[in-house]
């Protein structure tokens, strides 16, 4: 069993809570984000052209970067959050450049090294896989893929293959944190992926209230909220994470609640 | 518009099936859209086979853009250089006048085609990016042809530095989406047009306006511009009966170099140069990918990109809005690596001083981004013998740019 499979083994579905690396006091948000009940973390690394994101995280991004956030910091940032945290899986996400500039065995050995779980790579599909799939899979790091509503049922198959760790379904076309998927649609494509994989599937993009996350639980294995955290920081600086810790335990609470029910 | 040959030993051969022109291009995309970057790769192999897409492509180049374009002897311009050239010295100056197409820049000439495979796959709405405005102009005067609705992100600096292309946008029926995000130029834009793209994959087509971007638009794009080339190359032989010695071209993303460089790459006597923006020089802020660059991924290719240590992408400088891209279409950084094409840069000074040389000599005002070219021509004339021939490619006029020649001239208009 890995962090990730235990993260997915729970009697509830996993709440994956994303904040970006440098943006305020990121150990502090980190730990907050384990306080509120964050199951899986996935941390942001910044990058300047953020191409899939919408303005909030692209925000982000940029005050992370501005603030002179480096690779280097953000793998000091993972290492000693394994160290406070021990059993709470941290999943790296971000694009192609920053992750593959110094090879991609470089990327997987410092993944490594730093106890990161997983990797969320959001311009590299399956067809340019040589570019990090091997080194991480060699390095035993969950590459973790995303499906999306225009993946086809004939496409699944070679997004599947090679992914690992759990299936990251975006629920909507388009940019992170704008528009909210139909719950018919996410309860349909839930059904679809499961029956042509055992990984867990998330789901995420526009997932802002405990309500949403609640309707999510009640099918999937995982909901996963990024931009309403990622708001947050930007709303409170450095002291974000009181009010992070109460945001993430509403959703967790909401998520919890929904399989009993 | 015929299809490229796939012989051996050719460096006509590129991209292979994934997409890659050796280490470099690829389909480095979200997985939103990577169904419609497959789509648009089988539709453009049907197109390819069929030939009533290329005679409505040839047909609107000929009609509606004006093709051919002019192949002319700038003979005042190669006195000119003679006069500054060592005894013997001084090659003959020719252009491939691609400034005289309709809308004024080669950028037309891939637009065309593209909206006509958008057509094909039934798309009703057209997003695009544009950073001198050249582009944009050539899309919205396509999206207007056709009756199609188009939307053009445009980066909020150069939208200040290229009024005129705006007002022609407008006037051409496009919205211009001003993009304040980065530094607000091209890179920029086109973030914002891959935002917009994944969010309407299901009705719109991204028309990208140069070699780049992910498979097939480095192939396609390079396939529709290679009418320059293919033109040029008979227009010689017909004219002179001897190809070229040396031809240039401008890069900021390279389809007008690509354009006039792909139907010569086998003729193994013709030399070619690839002229990047240098801006303020090479060791200050400049836009010159594959002189100050290294390889990574960005915007769904893999190519020689300005960045830090990090992977983070740098903001590019240069005068010419056209140029003003931290990038490279892919092909060019397989070229560079064969060593089949060399590649060299001038700065916004030396363009400057070449886009004035050619108003006085030839009567011809440049943009400033085949400026870059004619310095760099200036430059090798002097190096190469009388009967030796260079060919450049004059891939845009430079109406647009007279404001910014002006300020930079310390004129006011």
């Amino acid at each position: 069993m890995t962090r990730l499979s235990n993260a997915f083994a729970k009697s509830h579905p996993a709440l994956v809570a994303f904040i970006t690396a440098g943006d305020g006091d990121t150990a502090a948000n980190l730990d907050a984000l384990v306080a509120g009940g964050a199951d899986v973390i996935e941390l942001g690394m910044p990058f300047t052209d953020p191409m899939a994101d919408g303005p909030v995280i692209q925000e982000a991004n940029i005050r992370s970067l501005n603030a002179g956030t480096t690779t280097a910091d953000i793998f000091a940032i993972a290492s000693a959050f394994r160290k406070r945290h021990p059993d709470t899986p941290l999943v790296l996400m971000g694009y192609a450049n920053p992750m593959t500039i110094r090879g991609g065995d470089w990327f997987a050995s410092e993944c490594n090294k730093a106890g990161v779980d997983g990797v969320i790579c959001v311009d590299i599909p399956p067809e340019e896989d040589p570019e990090l799939g091997p080194a991480l899979r060699s390095a035993g790091i969950d590459l973790i893929r995303l499906a999306t509503p225009t993946t086809d049922v004939a496409r699944l198959p070679a997004v599947l293959d090679g992914a690992s760790g759990f299936l990251y379904y975006v629920s909507v076309a388009g940019i992170t944190g704008l528009q909210v998927a139909a719950q018919t649609s996410i309860d349909e494509a839930v059904a679809r992926l499961k029956a042509q994989t055992d990984l867990p599937v998330a789901v995420g993009f526009g997932v802002r209230t405990p309500e949403q996350a609640a309707n999510i639980a009640r099918v999937a294995d995982g909901v996963v909220v990024g931009s309403a955290i990622v708001e947050l920081v930007a709303q409170h600086g450095a002291n974000a994470a009181g009010p992070v810790r109460d945001y993430v335990a509403s959703l967790k609470h909401a998520i919890v609640a929904a399989r009993k029910a | 518009m015929t299809i490229t040959e796939r012989t051996p030993n050719s460096f006509r051969n590129q991209p292979d099936e994934r997409g890659h022109f050796g280490q470099f291009g690829g389909r480095y995309v979200a997985e939103t859209l990577m169904p419609l970057v497959l789509d648009l790769e089988r539709e453009y192999r049907a197109a390819q086979q069929d030939p009533a897409f290329a005679a409505q492509f040839d047909d609107l180049l000929e009609h509606y853009v004006g093709r051919p374009s002019p192949l002319y002897y700038a003979e005042r311009l190669t006195e000119e250089v003679r006069k500054d050239a060592p005894t013997g010295k001084g090659a003959q100056i020719w252009f491939k006048r691609d400034e005289l197409n309709h809308t004024g820049a080669h950028k037309i000439n891939n637009c065309v085609g593209q909206i006509l495979l958008a057509i094909r796959m039934g798309k009703t709405r057209i997003i695009a990016e544009t950073g001198a405005g050249q582009h944009g102009v050539a899309t919205a005067t396509v999206c207007a042809r056709f009756g199609l609705p188009c939307f053009i992100y445009m980066g909020a600096k150069d939208i200040e530095r290229q009024q005129p292309n705006v007002f022609r946008m407008r006037l051409l029926g496009a919205e211009i989406i001003p993009v304040t995000s980065g530094a607000g130029t091209l890179k920029d834009a086109m973030n914002e047009g891959l935002r917009d793209w994944v969010a309407n994959v299901h009705d719109t087509f991204y028309i990208i306006g140069t070699a780049a971007g992910p498979h097939p638009y480095p192939e396609l794009v390079r396939d529709f511009q290679s009418v320059i080339g293919k033109e040029a190359r008979a227009q010689m032989l017909s004219r002179i009966n001897r190809l070229p010695d040396l031809l240039v071209a401008c890069i900021g993303g390279g389809s007008n170099a690509l354009g006039l460089f792909h139907p010569f790459l086998d003729d193994k006597d013709v030399a070619m140069l690839g002229i990047e923006a240098a801006g303020h020089g090479l060791d200050k802020e400049h836009a010159a990918s594959l002189a100050g660059g290294r390889p990574g991924i960005l915007h769904g290719n893999k190519t020689y990109l300005l960045q830090d240590a990090d992977g983070q992408i740098a903001e590019a400088h240069s005068i010419s809005a056209g140029l003003d891209y931290p990038g490279i279409g892919p092909e060019h950084s397989w070229l560079k690596e064969i060593g089949r094409v060399r590649y060299d840069s001038v700065t916004d000074v030396e363009a400057l001083a070449a886009f004035q040389l050619l108003c006085r000599t030839e009567g011809i005002i440049p943009a400033l981004e085949p400026a870059h070219a004619i310095a760099a021509v200036e430059r090798e004339a002097k190096k190469m013998d009388r009967d030796q021939i260079i060919l450049a490619n004059l891939c845009g006029r430079g109406d647009k740019d007279i404001f910014t020649v002006a300020e930079a001239l310390g004129t006011k208009i």
